[in-house]
């Protein structure tokens, strides 16, 4: 029952991806970028988290993809026809290093998930996911990353801000 | 045959009646758009002093629906250099999010009959709130679309203001609702409902009120807040190169925003079902129900109201107001309620 | 499956956007079936109070609204992390109010340098 939800999600979300890389218009991948946002609040939903999902919402689908739709309308890209793209020479040991980070953690992700035994599902609580639940953990035994994450927060304003006013002072 | 077909359904029972309630909920939704668009004329007519649709049908009801009919008849046009796909998933993905925001909202006590306990919404999960403000945020995506595809400077440029406008006034109402769920201590809109039993919370919470109503308008892009269609600077903003039934959704998006704002803050704010004062019977779900669709009624005709008073604000105005004003406005009373919530 | 009550409840939203979706899927195919189709060279050239465009809808708007952007997102993920306070604010009690003030006295440091910096102008 719960596989017959996560594979059509899960395989949409697949399909969606392939169409943000392979999409010619930054618009048709970015509007790709959204649906695959979504499915991933939908597989969220599927293992009870609900808080996260509606994050997922939020803050990717609901934020950050505005910044690009903005960033797109701004720049008007509207096609790429006449761009073509090729890496620079220094970017190439660069991607691949990328391209080693992204197999280790997809084969750290399998190990664990392969060497777990799932005949016998670890206990949850009957609140797991819940807001409330997020909130005691987050301001109590992660109290300390989230006071750091408001430091974060504040270095990308004042970045943001130095990086788009043109004519300071 | 058929008593085992009813035992094998019979857990089900609830997923049925679920899934019938809910389109029945949809139907009830959409009906009420054209008697919105006919109180609204009516309304602005004698705000106006004229008499406004009164031809079509009595008291003129059957105007909406006329109009509805021909705007379905005419030419659709799509110009050329569009892009075609977008251009149609504009309008539909702004009537969708309207119509699913609304899914989250409870209307009514729940109530029993044939020991079936029913309640009045369609889905009532834990993150309520937070739900609709993440699938009511996905209908900027109809506005920036229809700004996109459209290839056309007025839409483009209208497109932007309006997104812009609304990611601005998203943050106050966020924050805005954050002293009710304090008070609360729960995201779920019926226990935010049913701890009102004794006061509302607009009275604890006026600040946030008056923060949350002008986010709201701005929200649902309405007049004084209503830049997308500044006729006088971007001609229709970003519905210019729309027209025929695709035009008409994106109104159809706007009154059911409406609805479920007007809707949103009286569950918030005003108590939702609970009726002060004036004792109102159950009679299994029609009191509770009439109660909500008096005070909905009620903050509809004040949006409306709005339109016919207030002149559009100035966009550079409108932005340094929500920035400048209401999002410290906002912080401020997030503040004071918290430390009363942990004093007291 | 797990036995969390919450999934019949998703399963009635999704009932609820079919509907939706229905409905989106039968306006937009029932006017382009009942509409008349008459293009001319004139129709489809985008609006432009009746000048015909001489270049498409290019040119570079404000970086304004880029900056809207990013800082909405930062103000987002900061009222975003405010919900799960808000909710279990009286069990967290003094300890918790404190954390949440000095969180939002940082951000209340960027937002008074934003303001000071003129990011907030609209100009």
């Amino acid at each position: 029952m719960e596989l017959l939800i996560f594979y059509p999600i899960a395989a949409l979300a697949v399909v969606l991806a392939l169409f943000v890389v392979f999409n010619k218009s930054p618009i048709g991948s970015a509007v790709s970028l959204i649906g695959l946002m979504l499915c991933l609040a939908g597989v969220f939903i599927g293992l009870s988290a609900h808080f996260v999902a509606i994050l997922q919402v939020i803050i990717y689908a609901g934020a950050i993809m505005v910044l690009f739709m903005f960033v797109i309308m701004l720049l008007n890209l509207k096609d790429d026809d006449n761009v073509i793209w090729k890496s620079r020479e220094g970017n190439t040991l660069l991607t691949v290093l990328t391209g080693f980070l992204v197999l280790g953690i997809l084969y750290k992700i399998i190990s664990i998930t392969l060497s777990a035994d799932s005949s016998k599902p670890a206990k949850i609580m009957e609140s797991f996911g819940t807001t409330a639940e997020v909130g005691k953990s987050l301001f109590t035994t992660y109290v300390l990353p989230f006071e750091v994450a408001s430091i974060l927060l504040l270095v990308a304003m004042v970045g943001a801000l130095v990086l788009a006013k043109t004519k300071i002072d | 045959m058929i008593d085992s077909v009813i035992d094998f359904l019979a857990p089900y029972t609830f997923l049925i009646v679920g899934a019938v309630k809910a389109v029945i909920i949809a139907i009830g939704l959409l009906s009420s758009v054209p008697l919105l668009v006919w109180l609204e004329r009516r309304l602005m007519g004698r705000f106006q002093v004229r008499l406004g649709p009164n031809r079509v049908g009595p008291f003129g009801l059957g105007q909406p629906f006329a109009d509805s009919l021909k705007l379905l008849f005419k030419e659709s046009i799509v110009q050329n250099s569009a892009d075609k796909f977008l251009f149609y998933l504009a309008p539909a993905v702004v009537v969708f999010t309207a119509i699913v925001t609304f899914s989250l909202i409870p209307f009514g006590k729940p109530f029993e009959i044939f020991d079936q306990k029913i309640g009045m919404w369609v889905a009532n999960v834990n993150v309520g709130i937070l739900f609709v403000f993440a699938i009511s945020s996905m209908g900027i995506y109809g506005i920036v679309l229809a700004g996109l595809s459209s290839n056309n400077k007025y839409s483009l440029m209208g497109g932007l203001r309006s997104s812009a406008q609304m990611i601005s006034y998203e943050l106050t109402l966020g924050l805005a609702a954050l002293g009710v769920i304090m008070i609360t201590g729960s995201l779920n809109l019926q226990e935010i409902v049913d701890a009102q039993k004794t006061v509302p919370n607009i009275l604890l919470q006026p600040l946030a009120f008056v923060l949350f109503y002008i986010a709201g308008v701005a929200e649902t892009n309405r007049a004084p807040f209503d830049l997308p269609e500044a006729e006088q600077e971007l001609v229709a903003g970003f519905h210019t190169e729309y027209s025929g039934m695709k035009f008409a959704m994106f109104f159809m998006g706007e009154y059911i925003n409406m609805i479920t704002m007007s809707a949103l803050i009286t569950l918030l704010f005003l108590g939702g079902w609970h009726s002060y004062i004036i004792p109102v019977p159950d009679l299994l779900f029609i009191g509770p129900l009439l109660v909500f669709s008096v005070k909905v009624f009620i903050l509809l005709c004040i949006l409306i109201w709005l339109r016919s008073t207030f002149p559009r604000i100035r966009y550079d105005r409108l932005m340094t107001f929500g920035w400048k004003i209401l999002v410290p406005l906002a912080m401020l009373n997030l503040m004071v309620t918290s430390v009363f919530i942990v004093i007291f | 499956m797990r036995n969390d009550p919450n999934m019949s409840e998703y399963f009635f939203i999704a009932v609820f956007a079919v509907v939706a979706l229905v409905v989106v899927a039968g306006i937009l195919i029932l006017s382009a079936v009942l509409g008349p189709k008459n293009p001319s060279p004139q129709k489809t050239v985008p609006y432009e109070c009746g000048i015909i465009p001489t270049e498409e809808a290019k040119g570079r708007y404000p970086v304004r609204f880029a900056t809207i952007a990013m800082l909405f997102i930062i103000f987002d993920i900061e009222v975003v992390f405010m919900y799960p306070w808000a909710v279990a604010l009286d069990q967290l009690g003094f300890f918790g109010l404190i954390e949440m003030f000095l969180f939002i006295f940082i951000l209340g440091i960027a937002y008074v340098y934003i303001w000071g910096r003129g990011g907030l102008e609209w100009d």
